[in-house]
């Protein structure tokens, strides 16, 4: 008689939940020795809700899909040199700025989400992360391949794991993955799956993706395409790890609401580099962040956390402090990379008058009166042949990592920059805001062995004394950063469209 | 306490003053001028002299503001450590007159508020 085809239910339970047992030879605990020392407790693994049912042959076929479909047009692209599509060079600093600090993550969260497939005593959710691994291990090789191309034609985005690990801006997306990293596992999947890839996803999406479907950049629009079903399934799985943990234990919840409220924040100081890329690198900004946040955040998260509020969840601590910042961040955030580009593997400028005006109305409460005069301080000083970097080094914080630019907006002082102190073992240490002060001094301790680019520099860690010396150290090249203005970006960028004397006859890759 | 948790706290913070050759971390900042994104970091030594931060450092980093030139010195006011009308001695050095790792020292210029008034 012929077997009975089995429906995808039973294929499903087969394929994940059944591969899983009690362990005897040794005891659950030791072959799960993770999962209990946060304080989380489970009762029941059984009552976690796969939030997507795909076993692994229906996945690879739909990932082998996207991808075929994806290489397909990466090489179209580099066969018809899509990178001279893109609106400006200065927009390639967006770019600059996703390889270095964005890819990276990818490869991180590859790395962790394969360690929890291992380390979850459930069969699902271990199912789960297993996929996410794969999802993101292809996010950066995809994001590595696509930008490969324009590291042909422009300078930055040659070195970017190395910068990573050791350039001052990007020990901001470093440390808040590490901290999660250096977590328990149910804090990193809340940190990453909820905080990150739910709540906060559409602040990071939409300003890269949306920025490069107006600025002419079809290899990353596609790029975005090709990740968004992954990215759906993994806001699906932050939903549900929540409502698991919230659920299985009275004793979770509070638990849960802290780590919600601390890697909103940190997720949220991340994103400050990102708002400042959607408001000033895009010669084309078909939004400004300050919109991004009222639909993304203000709108959507409020709404989530309507729904989340009958599991006693609330919306994330000092969010509204976020708000009050979102017609300040993108301004200070620029102006920050404006003064220190010099160290930097991505470039700035003032923005043209087009773009300034732009701002002027987006931000009609705040650009006119405390930004616009710095810039037009800035483009005097450029015109005097000295423009303006900082001759010194910044203040960080000690949680974020951003150097110390925020200001008091929620007191209404907006020019007064925001610092709190606390003190650990008799020493000193700043923080930004209340929100990363709450951090430190949650767990002292961790916080006070953050790698802070400025003090490495002036321990010797870093490659020497002089400016010279770090950057060589951290792989920055001449061209990476500095001024957009006369750098060899613009100049070759103008050759290529004709518009110097000099008119190329051959495409040659740099 | 676990084991690992008993390991991280009896670790020296990173940014111990043992780690920075003799130096100590000092901050610096001229309030409500933004021309400069956030305050100052610099290793210095604690025997160096007040003046000299008063003389060399202070100009370097913020001679470049149109303000710099107008400030009229005798009636900054100084900041260290959160208190107000610190009232530093020149002839001593950082030590002696109070800084210690990783002090903030800020500096207030009322009536010189920056490009058009615009604390900037």
């Amino acid at each position: 008689m012929a077997a009975k085809r089995m429906n995808s239910k039973k294929r499903y339970e087969l394929l994940t939940r059944n591969m899983g047992w009690e362990t005897t030879y040794q005891s659950m605990d030791e072959v799960f020795p993770y999962d209990k020392f946060e304080g989380i407790k489970i009762k029941d693994w059984d009552k976690w809700e796969d939030p997507f049912r795909l076993t692994v042959d229906a996945y690879w076929k739909f990932q082998a899909e996207k991808d075929k479909k994806l290489y397909a047009i990466i090489d179209s692209f580099a066969q018809n040199n899509g990178q001279m599509n893109i609106s400006d060079a200065r927009y390639v600093n967006a770019l600059k700025l996703f390889i270095q600090g964005v890819t990276p993550l990818e490869y991180y969260a590859h790395r962790h989400y394969a360690h929890l497939g291992r380390h979850f005593r459930g069969e699902g959710t271990r199912v789960a992360c297993q996929m996410q691994s794969i999802d993101e291990l292809r996010h950066a090789q995809t994001q590595i391949h696509t930008l490969s191309h324009y590291n042909k034609y422009f300078d930055g985005l040659h070195d970017p794991f190395h910068m990573f690990d050791r350039v001052w801006y990007l020990s901001v997306p470093k440390s808040y993955f590490e901290d999660a990293m250096t977590a328990g596992p149910f804090e990193f999947i809340t940190s990453v799956s909820f905080s990150f890839e739910y709540i906060l996803t559409n602040l990071l999406f939409v300003p890269f993706m949306s920025g490069a479907a107006y600025n002419g950049d079809q290899a990353t629009v596609t790029f975005g395409f090709s990740a968004q079903s992954d990215e759906s399934r993994h806001m699906t799985l932050g939903l549900e790890v929540i409502k698991f943990m919230v659920e299985q234990h009275e004793d979770n919840l509070p638990i849960v609401q802290g780590w919600i409220d601390k890697h909103f924040w940190r997720a949220y100081r991340v994103l400050a580099l990102v708002s400042a890329m959607q408001d000033y690198m895009l010669p084309n900004s078909p939004m400004s962040w300050k919109e991004a946040w009222d639909v993304y955040f203000v709108e959507n998260i409020g709404a989530l956390f309507d729904d989340l509020s009958r599991y006693g969840l609330r919306m994330p601590k000092y969010h509204e402090v976020a708000t009050a910042e979102s017609e300040h961040l993108s301004h200070q955030v620029w102006l920050t990379l404006y003064n220190y580009s010099h160290a930097a593997g991505m470039q700035t400028w003032v923005p043209d008058d087009k773009k300034l005006d732009w701002l002027s109305e987006k931000y009609p409460n705040t650009f006119d009166k405390h930004y616009r005069p710095r810039f037009e301080m800035f483009r005097q000083m450029e015109a005097d042949g000295q423009r303006h970097f900082s001759p010194g080094l910044p203040q960080l914080c000690q949680v974020c990592q951003v150097p110390m630019a925020f200001t008091e907006v929620v007191a209404g002082d907006a020019m007064k920059i925001s610092r709190r102190v606390s003190t650990y073992k008799e020493d000193r240490f700043y923080t930004c805001s209340d929100g990363c002060r709450d951090v430190f001094e949650g767990n002292p301790a961790k916080y006070a062995q953050a790698w802070l680019p400025v003090h490495q520099i002036f321990q010797g860690n870093c490659g020497g004394a002089e400016l010279a010396d770090v950057a060589k150290w951290c792989h920055l090249q001449p061209g990476d950063g500095g001024e957009h203005v006369g750098s060899p970006d613009q100049d070759r960028w103008k050759k290529w469209r004709g518009e110097d004397t000099v008119k190329p006859t051959v495409m040659a890759a740099e | 306490m676990s084991q690992a948790t008993q390991i991280l706290t009896d670790l020296q913070p990173k940014d111990a003053v043992e780690n920075f050759h003799g130096n100590i971390i000092v901050y610096l900042d001229w309030d409500y001028h933004r021309f400069l994104c956030s305050a100052l970091a610099f290793p210095l030594p604690p025997a160096m002299p007040f003046e000299a931060l008063l003389k060399e450092v202070i100009p370097n980093m913020y001679s470049a503001h149109p303000d710099f030139s107008k400030i009229d010195w005798a009636n900054v006011k100084w900041t260290l450590d959160g208190v107000e009308d610190f009232v530093p001695d020149p002839a001593k050095n950082l030590k002696d007159n109070g800084f210690g790792h990783k002090s903030l020292l800020q500096f207030a210029t009322p009536g010189l508020d920056g490009v058009g008034g615009t604390f900037n």
